[in-house]
């Protein structure tokens, strides 16, 4: 099972350490990153499998959100089905 | 790894242009708590609705969690409820009540079925169902009715748009004092299907399985959005096939969300209803859908040949990507529900015999119109006279829901808030069809060859 995880906000240091932190502390292991950098405008997106994860989904999503709110970034994490269905035939 | 530009569409469809999940609905037939008393029979719809769909809002509110797209609204729809007063008599607004305390209990949005399907004659208990709707709609708030006036197999049954014309005004009487809410909730239909999980016409007909999930898709913004990116740049042919890959994906939410609800619910899953259903929010308009096509207005001319472009596309699109489609399926034209048709209809470029024209090509009806307070129960009755016809001869599913605005005149304008959004009062025909409705009997059903 794997989520899709995305950031978004201004770019300011350390944003990958704090989230792939988040990431660790319930064993959500990071699969693949893809990040730029466009006019101060950090985008990354993170496939994380949270076949391990120590706690639910949706626990999972209110930690990464709340990291996103301490950081003032914009956090989403969302089941790779959604998707997958959608852009996959 | 999935595309990067694949995934932040979904996610800019979900932020900016309000995709959604319009409605997971459970289907639940009743069949089984028909008793010849009433009071018992009230007793076995509580226990079932609130046994089948207990966990409806729970698992609801997860699947929005998991995939991160919003659930605007959990419903129930139940077996028509005028063939349970058919068998166990009594006051049919008590079956009202009951449904009105499960949904409550449940902490659903809306629970349909105060429903009668009389296309080719009343049978017991069916007449007391319609005479009851005013007062259960204005003792309720949750509960939704419809009819079923007209099948293109048996005709139309005037004797009762005869008497529907009267239930229509008398429910928007009884909530005078609430915007004539009452009937905001009640829907009159021709093909009435007997899967729709959109509300206010949504049933559990006789033919479906003991308990199913159906769900509703949404998502005008997502198709205005793409058309607003290619610009005038492109003919129709392509401006068709950018819908139809729109709708395609759109399409898809729904039948992941469906079949997994199904699945954590432990009931079959129904069908998806690949309708665009738009709401007062700014960006979610089919209006505006129809202008970004090139109409200056929605409501001029050209409008009724865009919106059968727009309304084939997503069923082309949306039949591809569910294993299972039913429902309404197609374009929703509610008046009051639309940015961009309350502005048409303020501007008076869109018109009620527009909106009729517009009726023959897309999905469902004359919907969500406010029409005068002083409009007389045969004209209205005239105008669901008219849509069905439309319906029959074009086997299809039409309906109507207008709203008399009891003391209001045309300019003024309801507000209902919500989903409901708010409709301009719109002008009708003032000449009589008080002799032809008054005939009453049926109107034939149609030839099915020599169409021309």
């Amino acid at each position: 099972m794997k989520a899709i995880l995305t950031v978004l906000g201004h770019d300011t240091v350390g944003i990958l350490a704090k989230i792939s932190a988040e990431c660790a502390n319930v064993h959500g292991n990071i699969i693949e990153v893809t990040q730029s950098v466009l006019q101060e405008m950090f985008a990354m997106i993170m496939l994380v499998d949270i076949t391990n994860l120590t706690c639910t989904l949706s626990e999972f999503q209110e930690r990464m959100t709340e990291v996103g709110r301490r950081e003032k970034l914009v956090v989403h994490v969302m089941h790779e089905d959604i998707f997958n269905s959608m852009h996959r035939i | 790894m999935l595309n990067t530009s694949d995934i932040l569409e979904t996610i800019q469809m979900i932020q900016q242009e309000n995709l959604d999940v319009r409605t997971i609905t459970m289907g639940i037939s009743l069949f089984d708590c028909m008793d010849n008393d009433i009071e018992n029979s009230c007793i076995k719809v509580y226990e079932k609705i609130t046994r089948c769909a207990g966990r409806l809002v729970e698992v609801g509110d997860a699947l929005e969690k998991k995939y991160g797209v919003p659930i605007i609204n959990k419903r129930v729809s139940v077996t028509p409820i005028a063939m349970l007063v058919g068998a166990s008599g009594g006051d049919p607004v008590r079956y009202a009540l009951t449904l009105e305390k499960a949904a409550n209990a449940l902490g659903i949005d809306l629970i349909g079925g105060f429903s009668a399907l009389v296309h080719k004659g009343f049978s017991p208990g069916d007449e007391a169902l319609i005479r009851a709707i005013p007062r259960a709609l204005a003792e309720t708030t949750r509960l939704c009715s419809s009819v079923n006036v007209g099948s293109t197999k048996s005709g139309i049954n005037m004797d009762a748009v005869a008497l529907l014309g009267h239930t229509v005004r008398e429910a928007a009487e009884l909530t005078q004092d609430n915007n004539c809410v009452g009937a905001t909730k009640l829907v009159i239909f021709c093909n009435a299907p007997e899967d729709n999980p959109f509300m206010a016409g949504a049933f559990h007909g006789p033919g479906e399985p003991d308990c199913v999930v159906h769900v509703g898709v949404s998502g005008p913004g997502v198709v205005r959005a793409v058309l607003q990116k290619v610009g005038g740049g492109c003919d129709l042919t392509e401006v068709a096939e950018l819908i139809k890959k729109t709708a395609f994906k759109i399409t898809r939410v729904g039948q992941l969300v469906g079949t997994e609800a199904a699945l954590m619910l432990g009931v079959p899953f129904g069908i998806v209803d690949l309708s665009l259903a738009p709401t007062p929010a700014v960006g979610d308009s089919v209006a505006h859908i129809l202008e970004e096509i090139g109409l200056a207005r929605c409501g001029t001319h050209g409008t009724t040949a865009a919106l059968a472009l727009l309304n084939d596309a997503v069923k082309k699109g949306g039949v591809m990507a569910s294993s299972s489609v039913g429902g309404l399926s197609g374009a929703f034209i509610p008046v009051s529900e639309d940015a961009g048709m309350i502005a048409a209809a303020r501007s008076g470029v869109l018109t009620i015999d527009k909106l009729e024209a517009m009726t023959a090509v897309c999905s469902v009806g004359l919907d969500m119109i406010a029409v005068p307070g002083d409009t007389t129960a045969e004209t209205i009755s005239a105008i669901i006279a008219d849509e069905a016809a439309i319906g029959m001869i074009n086997s299809k599913t039409t309906a109507v829901r207008v709203i008399p605005a009891i003391g209001h005149q045309e300019g003024d304008e309801l507000e209902f808030g919500g989903l409901f959004g708010s409709a301009p009062v719109m002008p009708v025909h003032r000449e009589s069809p008080a002799a032809f409705i008054s005939r009453g009997g049926r109107i034939p059903a149609p030839l099915q060859s020599l169409k021309n």
